[in-house]
Order: C-alpha cells, then structure tokens, then sequence
C-alpha cells in the first residue's frame, strides 16, 4: 500500500459502528500498519445517524481532521439513504460496502453510483441468524477484507474472539465468528 | 534504546496508561469530558491492584487541586487530570500549587470553557492558565500525550525547577481518536521517572518546615523572584528531559519540533493536533518545490522564543496558528501570536510579516484547504509586500 486508505463509516447510534471502526484499524495494526479510528461526536441519542472514520497507513498518520474525501464508504444502516449524502465526497474510483438484501445495480441506482464497487452484504439478516440479534457493524470487517485484501479474515476472526472471549459465553463468541465468515462469503460485488 | 509495544489506544487511555506505569502516590480527580477516560480508566487500575496509588474521588476540581496540593506538600508523587470548566474551577488552586512548589502534574484534555456550552477542543481552557506558574506541554498525538505525561514527572520535581506542569492533549481530536501508540515496557519507565525523594514535606518530622503561610510586604515579592527564576532557568533542563527521553524511547523529542525550517520561506507555528494536520499540507507544497516551513512548540510554557525566533527570522512571510482568544488584546489577537510577535520585537526583528489565525474554537474542524489557503495567504503577503489583517479567522462563516 503506497498511500493512506481513508474509509467513512455511516450507521445509527448504537449499533457498534465506532467500535468497528477501531476494530478495523487494530486488525490492520497487527499487520504492523498505522491507524487512526474517530467518531464524528454530536449529540448523540440513540438510533440518530452518526459518522466514523478509520485510516490505514503504512506510515506514521500526521493528518487529523475528518475525512473529506474517503477512499472507501461503509454504510452499516440501509435507512440512512436518502437521509444522509452516504456519497459526498467519496472518490469518483471509491468502494461502498453496504448492509442491505439489495443487489449492488439496485444500490447504485438509489445512491447514483456509477464508478468504483459496491459490495453488498445482508448482515443484518446474517446477524439475526447466527447472533439472534441485529448487530451487524462487525460484520462489515469481512466484507472490507474481502473488497481491500487490506486485512485478512483470520486477523479479524483472532481480534474478534480476543475482544468478546472475555465478556461472553462460548457459543456467542462462535456466533459472532460464524457470522463473520458468512458476511465474507456471501458478500456480493457488483 | 527499548522497544516499545505497540496498542491501539485512544490519548486519554494512552495518558492512563503512562500513569500506570508512573504508579504515583496520589492521584485525586473529578471526571469532566473529554477527560473522564483518563481518571476512569486508571481508577480502574487502582482497583484491580495494578497500582500502590491512593486514589482520592472528590467532589469538585478545585477540591482535587486542594487534595493534590495537600499530598504534594506531604511528600507524595501527585497525578491528576482535567479539562475546561474543570480547570477554571482549579483555578485558585493552581497559583497555590506553582507557589508551594509542588511538583504536581496535571493532564489536561483541552476543551472550550462555556458559555456557550461546548465539549470540543480548544485552548481556551489550558491558555488562560499560561500565566498560572505552571510548565505547559502540548501534545500532537496520542503518542506524544503518553510520552509528555511520563517526562512531566522528571521536570517536575528536578531539583532545580519544582514547579507543577500541565501535559495539555486536544480532546476527542487526539483524546478520543483511537491510534498506534508505542507503550515502554513499566520497568523502564520506571526507572526514568525514579523515586521520588521530596527535599521539603510536612510528613519529615525530623526536618519540620512550614509551607504556604502567611508571607506579607516582607517577603512575598522575594519569593515570587525566585519562582519566576525557576520558570526562566527551566527550559535547558526541560531540554535535556527531553533528550534522555528521547533516547530511551527512540522517538523524536526536541522541545520545539521543526519541519523544513533550515530553508522556509513561509512558516506556520501551531500547537497539538493541527500541526500534523499542516506537515501534511506543507509536505504536498514542498512537492510542488514550495519551500514551506511548519513549527510545532511541545513546550509551551516557559515559551522557547529563542529556538522559534532563531528558526523564523528568515522567512518571508510567518502565520500563527491560535486555537484561543486572548480577548481585550490588540485586535484579538491570540496568545501564541502575541508571545511570538513580542519576542520578535525583543530581539530587534520588526521588518518580518506575521500574522495571526483563530481556528479550532469549539472543535470546529481544520481541514487541509484551510492551511493550504493560509500558506496562500503568506505567499501573498511576501508578494504584494502588505501585511493586511493582522489577526485572521480560519474555517469561520461570516
């Protein structure tokens, strides 16, 4: 990687978007890259729309201020089109990673995306299976690894366990795995 | 040299940590966003045993300064930390603290003091105590908010400064922003901070001295020579803190960090966070063979007017950056310009164009186009010979 990867995240309050985001930049760190993961604080109530952002280096990160123009888009929340510009700024060649039972050409008619990827996962329908619960932030991890290379599944599978083995039960902590190796698989570009 | 572990952390848990490993006395402290972090993870660390610290929950800063300076006084090493209308609540208790010559070492996580209300950064909270008696660092990153607090403590109680210092982070920007942070291995820190061995403390019975008393026309006037006599002898100490640190820990520490400054001919001097955020604009203009400078003062008090004067004098055109008001000052102007501009005049430099910006306040994000529009502005003052506006607003809407 000879640049920065600059990504903005867009979910809902409470859906563990931030901290997806930071699990994002400790995978790429235990590749021995540099990270910065940020929210954009407002006032945050739960369910209101709120921004992230990650940035992956292989050199030390100077810059701090908000992403203007992200490499890549990961909306977590579907409802948010046509709340929040999800494409504003987002370079013309970019990557959107969204959860969604949609197909990536409906995606891009809806947001009017015609350059770059977008990839397609149904995590909130992949997280109600397996976690029973519609949490689907992490699950965007896969479908990045997928998409970048940037990081690979194992990493975000051995951060996953590490982070949720302490807080949960054993067969949640899989939950979550097989989930995320679901999201990986069945992730669609288009 | 020891090698550093690397953890993703967040500068108000990077500073926790650093605290940990300092394991001080003493801490007390009264949570404030954006510094909870700090006092609730190492409260943390005290409760699962990992520190000898007694930790003090009071119930308002100006009663965690009070406690600090009352087991400062006693001999202990003494933390704690604080931001905006925290540290205007200490306020009384700052000037006792810098008087009683309490090594004590605040973290602050700098945040726009009300009203109106706002949690995000600005200076305007750590600036305002700039003449406080207290050394003042600032921290680009998380990285560096983890190595000042660390040096804080050697500065702090040398012999020959005993002052208390503030290791000053923008909040949420560095505070909140999760990043790599290189951590020493405990023993090392450690062994460079040292134990700390008091000359004076009420708890040396033996060597029973009095402090903070009644100090009238006789003596008072005496004492706060000799005060500002440690604050004006402290920064070839402060350097040389710097310098073993440095060596240790393998990262760049100087007091003052310069970056294409040997050939500028248009500087920004700019505390914290958005100095990186001007070395990666100034690195694009010098691409373009564009000889832009940037200057980032880690130490703030006591002000380092002869390394910035000596790296300045040459330019064509310099901006300074301030992320505070100093209201009432000619124009407005902020307090990093008016320090700088008076030290230029100190030395018989009244020829050179500088020029003040207000950015940041109430974390109103800076972005590249504003530094890039500000590098503009000094090429063009350099150009037409007129200096303009003397003091500036950046990423304002008016």
């Amino acid at each position: 990687m000879n640049q920065m990867l600059e990504i903005r995240w867009h979910g809902r309050a409470g859906q563990g978007v931030v901290t997806a985001g930071e699990l994002l930049g400790e995978a790429a760190m235990e590749t021995g890259k540099y990270f910065q993961a940020f929210p954009e604080y407002g006032a945050e109530r739960m369910g209101a729309p709120i921004k992230a952002y990650t940035r992956i280096s292989d050199k030390p990160i100077e810059i701090h201020s908000p992403i203007l123009e992200p490499d890549m888009v990961i909306v977590v929340n579907p409802n948010l089109i046509g709340v929040v510009d999800l494409t504003e700024g987002l370079k013309p060649d970019g990557i959107i990673i969204i959860n969604t039972s949609q197909t990536p050409q409906e995606i891009r008619k809806r947001l009017d995306f015609k350059g770059g990827q977008v990839w397609c996962v149904d995590a909130s329908k992949i997280a109600l299976e397996e976690i029973k619960r519609d949490i689907p932030s992490t699950m965007m991890l896969a479908v990045v690894s997928k998409a970048t290379g940037i990081v690979d599944l194992d990493t975000i599978i051995h951060l996953t366990k590490e982070r949720l083995g302490g807080k949960l039960r054993p067969e949640v902590v899989e939950a979550n795995v097989r989930a995320l190796k679901r999201a990986y698989e069945e992730c669609v570009q288009g | 040299m020891v090698e550093s572990k690397y953890m993703p952390l967040d500068g108000a848990n990077a500073v926790s940590q650093a605290m940990r490993q300092i394991n001080p006395d003493v801490v007390a402290a009264y949570p404030i966003t954006p510094q909870t972090a700090v006092v609730q993870n190492f409260s943390q660390y005290v409760a699962d045993g990992l520190v000898d610290t007694e930790f003090v929950p009071v119930e308002s800063e100006h009663a965690a300064m009070s406690a600090c300076v009352g087991a400062s006084a006693a001999g202990a090493r003494v933390m704690t930390a604080t931001a905006a209308n925290g540290l205007a609540l200490m306020w009384e208790m700052l000037y006792i603290a810098s008087g009683m010559r309490l090594p004590i070492v605040l973290t602050v996580v700098n945040r726009a003091l009300s009203s109106p209300l706002n949690i995000h950064c600005d200076h305007s909270d750590s600036m305002g105590a700039r003449d406080s008696g207290w050394l003042q660092l600032y921290a680009e990153t998380g990285q560096e908010a983890y190595d000042n607090t660390i040096k804080a403590i050697r500065i702090a109680e040398h012999p020959d400064i005993l002052l208390p210092v503030m290791s000053c982070q923008d909040g949420f920007i560095t505070g909140h922003g999760v990043e790599r942070v290189g951590i020493l291995p405990d023993e090392a820190v450690q062994e460079f901070v040292g134990t700390y061995h008091p000359k004076y403390s009420l708890l040396d019975t033996d060597h029973p001295v009095t402090m903070g008393a009644w100090d009238f026309t006789d003596y008072y006037f005496e004492h706060k020579r000799q005060q500002t006599e440690a604050m004006n002898n402290a920064l070839p100490i402060v350097k040389q803190i710097f310098r073993e640190y440095e060596e240790l820990s393998g990262r760049p520490q100087s007091i003052v960090d310069m970056w294409g400054m040997d050939d500028a001919d248009y500087a920004i001097i700019v505390l914290a966070s958005t100095a990186g955020t001007t070395r990666t604009v100034a690195r694009e203009w010098r691409a373009r063979g564009i000889k832009v400078g940037v200057i980032k003062p880690r130490v703030y008090r006591p002000f380092p007017a002869q390394e910035i004067i000596e790296a300045i004098k040459n330019c064509k055109a310099v901006a300074v950056l301030d992320r505070a008001i100093s209201f009432g000052t000619p124009l407005g102007a902020g307090p990093l310009f008016t320090d700088i501009t008076s030290a230029l005049y100190n030395e018989g430099i009244t020829g050179l164009p500088v020029v003040d910006y207000i950015y940041g306040l109430g974390g109103r994000d800076t972005v590249p186009p504003m530094i890039e529009s500000v590098y503009q502005d000094l090429q063009e003052i350099a150009a037409t010979g007129e200096r303009g506006a003397l003091v500036r607003y950046l990423g304002l809407r008016e």
